[in-house]
């Protein structure tokens, strides 16, 4: 369980999605003019992040990691289909995304409405992606520390995106240089949360 | 696109698809595409120039297959054939990678597989490669490719240089021998939030160079 809780919290804190390795900064600039819109990306991105690195998981380690379909008989015990994991990861991605939204239309309506484009367009946010290959990278020993790894970027790209947007909306009322208005000065902002990210380095629970 | 046809190759309009991304319509600075790659890997110079390569090879071919099945593609599912053209291209330069410049293969780790979700890519493909000839696109994926390429590797240059004081692992500042007049590395370059603090000062000194870039709040 205390392994659990580190995966969650330095995946939020210290190897924030946003701050440390810069996925999804894509989506992250363009969706962070308003809070409530911002929100609506955040949790559509907890939800997929959340479904998809378990998936993701499970194939790595039954379909594509060297020797991993020796539950297949004798002869597959040689078989090493890792260079497949790009292609596969982004097509589970895609019908995830598609099976998450019919899910939350079905039984959370009033989400669904609040979400809105996000969250197909969420398909091609690299912090999803980016989500399965850290997961694949640092080989995490079973499908609940994939999920809490998963779950826990989710949130960290949750805070930071509606913490930026808050800033933006408030930065609008003061008095920036012509050349920085806008996306200069959004970078130069961003850069300074990720400094104050940064104090929470090597706090292990 | 009739007119396009008597265009020779290297005519002014064809020219200036690889030109205008440079820097009025610059990937990165402009129109805010293919951030999330750009950042991670500009600790040095070396993997910088690879990354660059790489995403300039698959984005020229991309444009170039997808803009040749421009007719075939039915509309509906474009998506997902885009998808699988570029997660091909990358499997190929992963591969290459792997097997000829392995240590920079592994510092880049993630970020060779990121290209797939590279918005530049996808971009360009719905924007433009779907609806052009094979050449003006091929140029076009060139261009946006050397636009997104030389914010890489001008950040990454500022980066290592004031960083750790090395170009392309070669230690210029000992050689130089600033160490000993009390010169000192500023670690902190090296470190996730100064780049974005560098881009933002690129797309700073860019605007204030071309004033026609200024937002309007």
């Amino acid at each position: 369980m205390d392994e659990l809780t580190n995966i969650f919290v330095r995946s939020i804190f210290i190897d924030n999605m946003v701050f440390a390795y810069f996925l999804g900064m894509c989506s992250y600039l363009a969706v962070s003019r308003t809070v409530s819109t911002a929100n609506g990306l955040g949790i559509a991105v907890v939800f997929v992040l959340g479904f998809t690195v378990p998936v993701n998981f499970l194939i790595q380690n039954y379909f594509l990691a060297d020797g991993a379909m020796v539950w297949l008989g004798e002869n597959f015990a040689n078989v090493d289909l890792s260079f497949l994991s790009f292609i596969l990861f982004i097509a589970v991605i895609a019908a995830m995304v598609q099976l998450v939204e019919m899910i939350i239309e079905k039984f959370v309506p009033a989400l669904y409405s609040s979400l809105g484009i996000f969250l197909p367009l969420i398909a091609v946010n690299c912090a999803i992606l980016g989500g399965s290959l850290f997961m694949q990278e640092r080989e995490y020993a079973n499908i609940a520390q994939a999920t809490s790894f998963g779950l826990g970027s989710g949130v960290g790209f949750y805070l930071a995106i509606v913490g930026i947007a808050a800033i933006r909306e408030k930065i609008r009322y003061s008095n920036v240089p012509g050349p920085l208005r806008g996306l200069g000065i959004t970078f130069i902002v961003t850069g300074l949360m990720g400094i104050a990210f940064m104090s929470f380095m090597g706090i292990a629970l | 696109m009739s007119k396009s046809e008597r265009d020779p190759l290297f005519s002014g309009k064809n020219m200036k698809l690889l030109s205008t991304p440079l820097n009025d319509e610059n990937p990165i600075t402009v129109q805010v595409l293919g951030i999330c790659s750009a950042l991670a890997v500009t600790t040095m110079l070396e993997p910088a120039v690879v990354l660059a390569v790489a995403v300039v090879a698959v984005m020229g071919i991309a444009n170039v297959i997808i803009s040749l099945l421009r007719n075939t593609i039915p509309n509906r599912i474009r998506i997902i054939v885009q998808l699988v053209v570029i997660a091909s291209l990358v499997i190929l330069v992963d591969q290459v990678l792997k097997a000829f410049l392995y240590d920079v293969s592994r510092q880049l780790s993630v970020f060779v597989g990121l290209i797939i979700t590279n918005c530049i890519i996808m971009g360009r493909l719905e924007a433009f490669a779907l609806s052009n000839k094979p050449w003006p696109a091929f140029l076009d994926g060139l261009g946006n490719a050397a636009g997104y390429g030389w914010i890489l590797i001008v950040v990454a240059f500022f980066r290592e240089f004031l960083g750790s004081g090395n170009l392309w692992g070669y230690p210029v500042m000992e050689t130089l021998g600033v160490y000993n007049f009390g010169y000192q590395d500023n670690g902190f370059m090296i470190l996730p939030p100064m780049a974005l603090i560098t881009v933002g000062v690129i797309i700073w000194v860019q605007r204030t160079r071309n004033r026609k870039l200024i937002e309007n709040q």
